[in-house]
């Protein structure tokens, strides 16, 4: 006897917990994994998951077992050249290939690492774990807005060029087949009425040439009624609507000069990376400009920007003045345009103000939003006080100290409070 | 036999197909006297053979990280093609449940069907090993319950607690088998009754065994008791029941993994027997239809071409080469063993003068009844098998920079190579002996294991490792003495590590 069972459709993955357990057990080396991942992947990489690899040695599961030495005796199969009592000499400096270990060798020196890829959506959870991204769609920043011309149905004023032919005369018959309805019944009427008058075999000369003036009269009134109105004319319609821009621009600015060091530039990369996912989430298509800057702003690729090192002063007004000049050349209608700039807080103080000037002139009237984050673990310095002034007054503008990666979300929460706000 | 039409031998397969098919193997299978549990057939896909191979091939299991580590790995080799999964797994339960997977064709349907369904099933009803040790009317059950259990402690007292505890059983998982005492069967009502009254009764049993303690000052006079009196080699089962500071749900858990390893410790006895003998199954039933002519040429060419893998042995020098494969020794044997008894020569005859020439089902089924991979090796490895394989010995011993030939396929070697199998097959040789040899109940509350090396076999490097996680369970000092040279135990690992040893609060 046997039952047959289809299983096919039940839930496939059972194992989703245990994975789920796993994945917690080995945080703290997933993380790190995910972590030197990070350094490895662009900034507009956001859209995979994440290989993983873990020392094997980390993951063994301790058993008592039997180690090497001893005495070893095993049978093998395939004998083509041994006779008994033969000696074979043991490899130097090695256990016999194979044959002198036992069976028990499983948590002994795993050999390669325990390699395994984890989702889109779990890289970002631990990326951001500390972080506690919240609902992103649920707070959505207001975009720019375009208009467009579109269709909207038909009415019944307009100028001749929007005359719809079509639905004019449409009209037309509707009106007058609706005008003569009455009239066409009674000349149907007078017609058969008139048909049997003749062929009855009296004479009914009266009563027919009363019946043929009537009906000429409703002829004539049927005729009467005009083919065209101006209750019959019907005009397209257009009207405008309001589109929001789908295409967004984020700049990255940042300070490459000697005092900035990787690791504030991981930071810093941190934060570019969660601006993006961040802005993934609102616009279809997003370019990201790489500005940095020592003495003079030069655009970049993204290696060139997170992992060539210069030396020199520092100018922070070159870059906002290379923004301004890319806004203009690239970005200049129907762009929302972000701003990203990361600084150690250095900056030559004869040019603070004249960056306070430039962002409040220049670029926060055309900017979305602009965020600035001072990673340092020193004292402010002048582009702080000057920025600060900027933040007093407009709310598009937010600014953040940075000290450790633990830093990076209250900047955003700045960022999703103020678009609550705006929208209220 | 008449000639009948043959079955379709299409290699797409229907569950209407499935279903003649299993009719017509169950016939052949009774014919042969093979006694079976009702089969359960479900047919999986590849997904869920995976989430099956993750938990030991059981269908419900409780949840731990080391499956999730298991199904990660199962998984990336699969995907990387270094690995085709099996074609079924069958459960040791009542009704015995076998998967197929959806993408056999239909001949690797029937052989799985024979090989599963009749072939394990009937070994698995027939065999003592399994008969004494395991109960497949409650395993299911059983299963859920722990399941069950361990989830609603990770509520009360959380996932890590839970998970460190498993962590721990799972290190000590081949120490908590009862390999000589039989154990009892009782039934999942049973089961749950007990545990409650269990979980009371076992505390305030431990509390009467330290109760002696405080008063250990006035009573010196006593002769030292040494506890237990004998040497335990059923380390889980020893905590479990004497375990100082364990809390009740964590001894109900260490009694859940006790009570699984226990269940799988036939199957890891068995292994050539329980494959070989499917195989031979498989292989008799489907050539039996193929005589009968239901099965078509074409079918029996596909089931040749799997049978001849599966049950192929690479020769030592092979780059393929793993050791002994089980299926094709196990299969050798009992086409071997059915030889011996149709066609005996005359050194079968003095080899095995009580089956050459007896009826081979007869003798078949007391094999599969009667024996583990050790006994059934020593019993019925035949010198013409020992000159098929070309078996030959080789003696390792760490002292000596070359390894010997001590014995090749010839008239000298067949009794020492017979022996040397079997031995290899023999858990007591191949796990390591550890027992528990005092808990110093008076004194210091330690707990002393004793190993004893097999021919000189030290332990492996992750003993520290499991100290640490016997440590965690008995919560005072851990000590592994082994004997040397003249017999007098020393210490040969500690938990907490000798040195570091902080003083323990009494």
């Amino acid at each position: 006897m046997a039952n047959f069972i289809d299983r096919r459709l039940n839930s496939k993955n059972k194992s989703t917990v245990n994975r789920q357990r796993f994945i917690r057990r080995y945080k703290s080396q997933i993380k790190k994994s995910v972590s030197e991942a990070i350094n490895k992947r662009g900034v507009t990489d956001v859209d995979k998951g994440e290989d993983i690899v873990i020392p094997r040695k980390d993951l063994s599961e301790p058993i008592f077992h039997q180690g090497k030495g001893g005495i070893k005796d095993q049978v093998h199969p395939g004998n083509d050249q041994f006779s008994e009592g033969d000696r074979i000499k043991k490899p130097v400096g090695q256990q016999g290939k194979g044959t002198g270990e036992g069976d028990a060798s499983d948590s002994g020196e795993g050999s390669d690492d325990f390699a395994f890829s984890i989702s889109k959506e779990e890289y970002l959870n631990l990326l951001f774990e500390d972080l506690e991204l919240p609902n992103l769609e649920k707070n959505q920043l207001d975009k720019l807005v375009e208009y467009k011309t579109v269709r909207s149905g038909f009415c019944a004023e307009g100028v001749p060029a929007n005359i719809d032919i079509v639905k004019s005369l449409q009209g037309s018959i509707a009106r007058r087949i609706a005008m003569t309805s009455t009239k066409r019944k009674q000349l149907k009427q007078a017609e058969q009425a008139l048909e049997e008058l003749r062929k009855d075999k009296h004479d009914h000369i009266k009563e027919e040439r009363e019946l043929i003036a009537k009906i000429t009269v409703l002829k004539e009134k049927i005729a009467k009624v005009p083919f065209i109105d101006t209750f019959d004319m019907k005009f397209r319609n257009f009207s405008r609507q309001a589109v929001p821009s789908s295409r967004a621009v984020m700049f990255c600015l940042m300070d490459v000069s000697g005092s900035m060091d990787q690791a504030t530039k991981d930071i810093a990369k941190r934060f570019y990376i969660l601006l993006y996912l961040f802005l993934t989430r609102t616009y279809k298509t997003i370019d990201v400009v790489y500005i940095r800057h020592h003495t003079q702003a030069k655009e970049v690729d993204e290696q060139e920007f997170f992992y060539s090192q210069e030396t020199g002063g520092t100018i922070a007004s070159s870059a906002l003045e290379l923004m301004v000049k890319i806004v203009n050349e690239r970005y200049s209608n129907n762009w929302n345009i972000y701003g990203a700039q990361a600084s150690d807080g250095d900056n030559w103080a004869d040019d603070s103000p004249y960056c306070h000037k430039l962002l409040l002139e220049k670029i926060l009237p055309k900017a979305r939003y602009f965020s600035y984050i001072e990673i340092t673990q020193r004292a402010h310095q002048t582009l702080w006080q000057q920025y600060q002034q900027v933040a007093d007054t407009q709310p598009h503008f937010a600014m953040r100290h940075i000290k450790s990666v633990d830093d990076i979300y209250p900047v955003f929460r700045d960022l999703f409070q103020k678009s609550t706000v705006q929208a209220a | 036999m008449a000639e009948c039409k043959p079955l379709d031998d299409n290699s797409e397969w229907t569950f209407e197909k499935l279903t003649i098919y299993q009719t017509e193997i169950a016939r052949v299978a009774e014919h042969y006297r093979l006694d079976t549990y009702t089969n359960q057939i479900e047919v999986i896909t590849t997904e869920q053979m995976m989430d099956a191979y993750a938990s030991i091939g059981m269908p419900i299991g409780y949840n731990h990280w080391t499956f999730g580590k298991k199904f990660i790995q199962t998984e990336q080799t699969y995907k990387r093609g270094h690995m085709g999964l099996a074609y079924e797994i069958v459960i040791n339960s009542n009704p015995c449940i076998s998967y197929l997977m959806e993408e056999n064709t239909m001949t690797m349907q029937a052989l799985v069907m024979a090989h599963a369904c009749y072939g394990h099933n009937s070994f698995f009803k027939g065999n003592y090993l399994f008969k004494t040790w395991t109960d497949a009317d409650s395993i299911i059950d059983y299963q859920l319950f722990a399941k069950n259990y361990i989830s609603k402690c990770e509520h009360k007292f959380g996932i890590s607690e839970v998970e460190a505890t498993l962590d721990a059983c799972h290190a000590l998982m081949n120490h908590g088998v009862d390999r000589y005492k039989r154990p009892q069967k009782i039934s999942l009502d049973e089961e749950l009754k007990r545990q409650e009254e269990r979980e009371t009764y076992l505390q305030s049993q431990v509390n009467t065994i330290w109760r002696t303690m405080p008063d250990s000052n006035t009573k010196q006079t006593s002769t030292p008791v040494s506890f237990p009196s004998e040497p335990q080699e059923n380390i889980l089962y020893f905590i479990e029941k004497n375990a100082p500071l364990l809390k009740p749900w964590q001894r109900e858990i260490v009694r859940i993994v006790r009570k699984t390893s226990q269940y799988f410790y036939p199957q890891k006895q068995t292994q050539v027997m329980n494959e070989g003998w499917a195989c031979f199954w498989h292989y008799t039933i489907i050539n039996h239809l193929f005589d009968e002519g239901l099965v078509t040429e074409k079918f029996m060419l596909e089931f040749l071409h799997s049978h001849t893998s599966v049950v192929a042995q690479q020769d030592y020098n092979s780059p393929y080469y793993s050791g002994i494969n089980p299926y094709a020794l196990g299969f050798n044997m009992f086409i071997d063993i059915r030889r011996i008894c149709e066609h005996p020569t005359d050194e079968d005859k003095l080899w095995f003068p009580e089956i050459a020439g007896s009826i081979w089902l007869d003798t078949l089924h007391f094999a599969m009844e009667n024996f583990k991979d050790e006994s059934f090796i020593s019993q019925y490895l035949s010198p013409k098998l020992i000159r098929d394989l070309k078996l030959f010995h080789i003696h390792d011993d760490d002292h000596n920079d070359y390894v010997e030939i001590a014995a090749i396929h010839n008239e000298k070697g067949y009794k020492k190579i017979r022996e040397n199998l079997s031995n290899q097959y023999n858990l007591s040789n191949l796990e390591v002996n550890i027992q528990v040899v005092d808990a110093n109940i008076t004194g210091d509350r330690s707990l002393t294991l004793r190993h004893t090396p097999h021919q000189g076999v030290p332990l492996g490097d992750s003993t520290d490792e499991v100290l640490k996680h016997l440590h965690y369970l008995w919560q005072f000092d851990i000590k592994l003495v082994q004997p040397d040279n003249k017999g007098v135990d020393e210490i040969i690992a500690s938990c907490p590590k000798a040195d570091a040893k902080k003083t323990e609060k009494t």
